[in-house]
């Protein structure tokens, strides 16, 4: 039986209860759009969304970094001063998160969107990157960059570039950003778009490597097609951000060329997962075979999402759907269909090392909780679209009506939506319950 | 060096200049545009510590629980008499704040300016 490096079961456990906590706070903030009173007086839907997307966003951080480590580990054996760093960096984002926690319970905001928490808290989640740079950095010295595979430019631009738009997201403490609106609703959006293609970097990162783990075949991460795919996501990471501000005043060709990369981006990592799967043996495919499934569906939600971005990208559709519920689908398919999905992957590849009977012992629960997830995900995906589009094209042709009167002719759709979303919330659950029993039970690191 | 880190620092440093072209020129406001007075820059502090962007957007970004508060002051149907009403004493699913009447004005300052700021730049 092996062990866990400490650092990755620690952030494995806390991220896993994070995305548990998350998904509780979006079912009942999904149940709010369809109800009149349900907790607005403890926990109004103005606390619910940022205790959703701060828990989900912390899982995302703390499982992705989690799983570099471990990679990390395979491939290096870290040593205890890297260990200790990762130990200390994870009670870091574990505390901080926890205060977040309680803050936004209590209702105290600095209320940028996505980084809700007032911006002191925001120097431990620096040091948290800076103590990530530093180790990974130190692990890496001894490697020739230019053999490298594709996973260790990933993981590096990852760490890099999450610091970078981190501390840029910061700048509208500076009177010169905060005084300008289009200047402050630019950069915040510049910062945020790319600090998702930044998380990006370190999933996908993981996905290369869990491929070449699984498959046995290290031509993939080495191949120039990957580094033309890496290069490309790059590219997207720096300069997709121009789709979050489509009706805020700026030069339109950025926006153009953002959809054309970010788009292109996904049809690559398609591509590189289908013929990946298609290297795999049947008896390895059975041996992993949790993973590989979550490593299909996300192949299907990367297309699934690439049409719709592709349909929202039109400067004419974009006119009806901006600010409306399709841009949520696009994000919900993203962090839950791609994100999330590869995240499980990567944690239940992670723990069948330890225990090769994981999947084997509870098929039934993580079975059923794949399927649910799934086919509840689309049917939210789809009420997302359908409520978008309908709240669009009422927007623009009635544009005086009253916001209240639009909501209420797509309430039966929102209610698919937050029923749907129950759904999704219990898949998961059912897919990471025995995750966290297998970590939480699993020995500490030697 | 090889082919690989000369397009990543070729491709970094298209990303430093053009983040600069952003903070700048790309986004630099015409000398007449609208400016936001004290009042309304303690309005935009006040609509962060509420965190209104949780339900409402501003140029089209933010929550979708409630409307969109970019033109909000300059809808035939609604405008200032209205958003103080709603501000005063919420309505529906819209928390009752119990609002200090200068942290009303300032937010009502705050919409205006974003509101005259959206138009300025949508005209020209």
């Amino acid at each position: 039986m092996k062990s866990y490096l400490s650092a990755t079961r620690l952030m494995i456990i806390a991220g896993l209860l994070f995305l548990l906590f998350g998904l509780l706070c979006g079912v009942l903030g999904g149940l709010q759009y369809i109800t009149t009173d349900f907790l607005s007086g403890s926990l109004p839907f103005y606390k619910l969304r940022p205790l959703h997307v701060f828990s989900v966003t912390a899982f995302i951080i703390l499982s992705a970094t989690g799983s570099v480590y471990y990679y990390l580990n395979d491939l290096h054996s870290l040593s205890s001063s890297v260990s200790k760093k990762a130990v200390l960096q994870s009670y870091i984002f574990t505390a901080t998160s926890l205060i977040i926690i309680a803050l936004f319970i209590a209702g105290v905001f600095g209320g940028r969107e996505y980084l809700e928490y007032p911006p002191q808290l925001a120097l431990p989640i620096i040091l948290f990157w800076v103590l990530f740079g530093w180790n990974y950095l130190k692990i890496v010295k001894p490697i020739n960059f230019s053999k490298a595979p594709v996973y260790y430019w990933m993981w590096g631009t990852g760490i890099l570039f999450f610091f970078i738009t981190y501390l840029e997201s910061y700048l509208w403490l500076f009177p010169f950003f905060r005084d300008n609106i289009v200047r402050d609703v630019t950069v915040q959006w510049k910062s945020l778009g790319s600090m998702v293609g930044a998380w990006n970097m370190l999933i996908y990162g993981s996905a290369f490597y869990l491929m070449e783990k699984i498959s046995g075949n290290k031509e993939t991460a080495r191949k120039p097609l990957t580094f033309f795919f890496y290069f490309l996501g790059f590219t997207n990471l720096m300069f997709n951000w121009g789709h979050h501000t489509y009706i805020v005043p700026s030069s339109p060709w950025i926006r153009i060329t953002a959809y054309a990369i970010s788009m292109t981006e996904l049809l690559i990592v398609g591509n590189i997962i289908l013929g990946w799967r298609k290297t795999v043996t049947e008896v390895q495919k059975n041996f992993h075979n949790i993973s590989c499934k979550l490593l299909t569906a996300a192949d299907l939600w990367i297309f699934l999402n690439l049409l719709l971005a592709i349909i929202i990208s039109v400067p004419a559709i974009n006119q009806y759907t901006h600010g409306t519920h399709i841009t949520v689908a696009h994000a919900m398919g993203t962090t839950i269909g791609i994100n999330t999905t590869i995240l499980l992957a990567s944690l239940y590849f992670i723990a069948t090392q330890k225990d090769n009977n994981l999947y084997a012992e509870n098929k039934k629960m993580i079975d059923a909780g794949y399927w649910l997830t799934n086919i509840s995900l689309f049917i939210f995906w789809i009420s997302l679209i359908t409520a978008g589009y309908i709240k669009g094209k009422e927007t623009i042709a009635f544009s005086n009506e009253n916001f209240r009167d639009i909501m209420e002719h797509i309430r039966p759709i929102l209610e698919a939506f937050s029923i749907s979303g129950i759904g999704v919330a219990i898949g998961i659950f059912l897919m990471a319950y025995p995750l966290l029993k297998s970590f939480i039970t699993s020995p500490k690191a030697a | 060096m090889g082919i690989k880190p000369l397009v990543f620092i070729l491709l970094f440093t298209a990303y430093s200049g053009y983040s600069i072209f952003t903070y700048t020129f790309g986004t630099k406001a015409p000398s007449h545009a609208p400016h936001a007075d004290a009042l309304a820059t303690k309005g935009k502090l006040l609509f962060q510590q509420k965190n209104c962007i949780a339900c409402h957007q501003i140029y089209g970004l933010g929550g979708y629980l409630g409307p969109d508060l970019t033109y909000e002051m300059s809808q035939p149907t609604k405008g200032r008499t209205y958003a103080i009403a709603i501000l005063t004493a919420g309505l529906n699913k819209m928390p009752n704040y119990h609002l200090k009447q200068d942290e009303t004005d300032a937010l009502i300052a705050y919409l205006t300016y974003i509101d005259n700021t959206a138009r300025f730049f949508n005209n020209n």
